[in-house]
């Protein structure tokens, strides 16, 4: 079998409403399995709209997205929720986590609704608790005192690790991370996205890290501007 | 199972309000069926005031106010039957006993009732069950009474103490028959009946005292001294009512029938549990007001709960969006929404039984004593469940309106992180 992309969109259109002028254009866009890739566009420009398109919760107007081989704007809705628990970890700007879940808790919960991660998860015969244990501790976030504190009183900086470990558990092939570092001071941006990396590797997930900080850039083997990708009208919105 | 759990987490996280809407649940709940216990306990009682007793026999007037005056000692009677009638029937073939009764005065707001030492023989409440005495004995003199249980306890009386007995009904009453005082030589054991609430005399004790007067009217001048009266004929010329036992309840009708057709003068015989029934379902429409409103109780309850989960759905937009980025499905939203609401209220019907038989637990012996009512400490009743079912699924139903719209929310902002 042909090695498929990670990620290959081609000639995708999408506009909110038929009478407004789309906001993406995007002829073609590859991302290959197991790349770290950079996309960084100024706020607003579509960068999370892109993601909804990727994560298949929006459909495109026209054009085709697939992910992982899987044309995902032709799978039906719950097909593409199935898709997206099984094969995409998130990872959001802040407030990843739910208030009520322990630490723990929060890093097993994708597990909960993708059975193929669960089982990724345990294949090792470990528990998922110890798994998730394991992720945390790479993360330098295993500390008996931290596992225990409500997730409401962590920093922002463990939030988004705890967050990070949720999006690494099970091994999705594909990470998204939309704007994770924006919340975090400079000296923790970097450590943050060293963590990231390692752990993607460990896993062999594509990494997909989008940002609107030009500083990052640097870190990643591949950079890309959604202004490069997307050929419609720029600043409609 | 996953979504179960993370409803449950989501609940305890916000113990205070959840809190407050299960207290309003549990509290709603409990009303309902503490109302329904009553209710159903009211309708036993009332059933139970007279059992074994085939036909009522008084003077010509209505079912119901026969039944109100002779058995729950409700209102007048419009008139009096002649003994005559009475000897006649209770001579008939097919009448096994007779109690007659002769009602009109009254000991400190009790009635007092006139009748012979068959009541005590015969008469009987609830499944059949006799008379009892708790002290002393029935009378056999003129000038002896028997007190129900409530007349003894709530006036303090002892047995050999004397009463006066006061003409007229009412609770006040300007002439009293003082000179002839009776002396208490029994006391009745609780029946939850009427009957705690009655002074028995024997019939001739009526007649003595009444012997100065004359067509309901003291005679002036007129003294007969107690001694005086036993010298007089005191076999009365006129009763209020009797009670019938046939010797077969297949006579009833055609016994019923021959009273009601008896010439000489206009009776009224009727059967007890028929015209229980019917002063009941008189009483229903009171009965079904009460119920309407713990229903709307229940209702408030409910809404409560709708409201509080409402309120509560914007500010976890958020929460949505993160479960629906880990993989959570729309499905699983509204199940998570509208499992909360549904655990909600069957907690809260838990916690409402809870409540309901802690208080049956405490008010058991207060509706004993004060209102004669004996309430049952039992599981709930097939209709208590049905109740029960109707609340759960209305929590349930209620719940799909949130449930509904967290969905809804989910499929509009899918991941994207709103504030």
């Amino acid at each position: 079998m042909q090695k498929t992309c990670a990620i290959k969109i081609t000639d995708l259109r999408f506009g909110w409403r038929k009478n407004l002028p789309e906001v993406l254009h995007i002829p073609e866009f590859e991302v290959d399995r197991g790349e770290r890739i950079f996309l960084r566009g100024a706020s607003g420009s579509g960068k999370s709209t892109l993601l909804a398109l990727i994560a298949g919760v929006s459909l495109p107007s026209s054009g085709d997205v697939e992910v992982l081989g899987n044309t995902i704007n032709r799978i039906n809705g719950s097909g593409r929720d199935h898709f997206r628990s099984d094969h995409i970890g998130f990872v959001f700007q802040m407030f990843n986590l739910i208030p009520y879940l322990s630490v723990l808790e929060n890093v097993a919960l994708p597990c909960h609704f993708s059975r193929s991660r669960k089982q990724k998860a345990t294949a090792s015969g470990i528990s998922l608790h110890d798994e998730a244990t394991r992720l945390l501790q790479h993360l330098d976030m295993a500390h008996a005192d931290l596992l225990h504190r409500p997730v409401t009183e962590l920093s922002v900086g463990q939030q988004q690790r705890v967050a990070t470990a949720r999006a690494l558990i099970g091994a999705p092939e594909i990470i998204i991370a939309d704007e994770p570092t924006s919340a975090l001071d400079s000296e923790m941006r970097e450590t943050f996205i060293r963590l990231l990396f390692q752990e993607c590797d460990a896993t062999g997930s594509t990494l997909l890290f989008v940002s609107h900080d030009k500083q990052l850039e640097s870190l990643f083997e591949r950079h890309v501007t959604l202004e490069e990708i997307n050929t419609a009208r720029q600043g409609v919105n | 199972m996953a979504t179960l759990y993370l409803a449950i987490k989501s609940l305890l996280n916000r113990r205070f309000t959840v809190g407050l809407t299960l207290l309003s649940i549990a509290l709603s709940v409990s009303l309902l069926l503490g109302v329904e216990r009553l209710r159903v306990e009211s309708h036993n009682s009332f059933a139970n005031t007279i059992s074994g007793t085939n036909l009522i026999v008084g003077a010509r007037s209505g079912a119901i106010n026969l039944l109100l005056y002779s058995v729950f000692r409700i209102g007048d009677a419009t008139n009096n039957i002649s003994w005559k009638s009475y000897q006649k029937f209770a001579d008939h073939p097919m009448v096994k006993w007779t109690i007659p009764i002769s009602l009109g005065d009254s000991h400190k707001g009790y009635r007092v009732m006139g009748t012979n030492q068959d009541y005590f023989r015969h008469y009987s409440y609830a499944d059949k069950r006799p008379l009892a005495l708790a002290e002393g004995l029935p009378f056999e003199h003129v000038y002896q009474a028997v007190l129900g249980h409530e007349v003894a306890k709530k006036l303090n009386y002892t047995l050999g103490q004397k009463i006066i007995i006061a003409h007229g009904a009412g609770k006040t009453s300007f002439t009293m028959h003082d000179d002839k005082p009776f002396e208490i030589v029994g006391i009745l054991k609780p029946t939850g009946t009427p009957v705690d609430r009655t002074v028995h005399i024997p019939l001739e004790g009526i007649e003595a005292i009444h012997a100065n007067w004359v067509g309901g009217r003291e005679v002036a001048g007129l003294k007969i001294s107690a001694d005086e009266a036993l010298e007089k004929e005191l076999t009365p010329k006129s009763i209020t009512g009797f009670l019938v036992g046939l010797k077969s309840i297949i006579a009833t009708f055609r016994v019923q029938r021959e009273v009601n057709d008896y010439r000489k003068e206009p009776l009224l015989a009727i059967l007890p549990g028929v015209a229980l029934q019917q002063l009941w379902d008189l009483m229903s429409v009171a009965e079904n007001a009460l119920f309407v409103v713990t229903i709307l109780v229940v209702s408030i309850g409910l809404i409560g709960m709708l409201t509080v989960m409402l309120a509560g759905l914007n500010e976890r937009r958020r929460e949505m969006a993160i479960l629906r980025s880990v993989g959570a499905r729309p499905g699983h939203i509204l199940l998570l929404i509208t499992g909360e609401s549904f655990l909600l209220s069957l907690i809260g019907i838990t916690l409402g039984l809870l409540l309901l038989y802690t208080s049956l637990f405490f008010a058991q012996p207060i509706m004993e004593s004060q209102y004669g009512l004996h309430l049952q400490i039992s599981l709930p009743s097939l209709r208590e469940y049905l109740i029960l079912g109707l609340v759960g699924t209305s929590g349930l139903i209620i719940g799909l309106i949130p449930g509904y719209r967290a969905y809804r929310y989910s499929l509009t902002d899918g991941m994207n992180i709103r504030l």
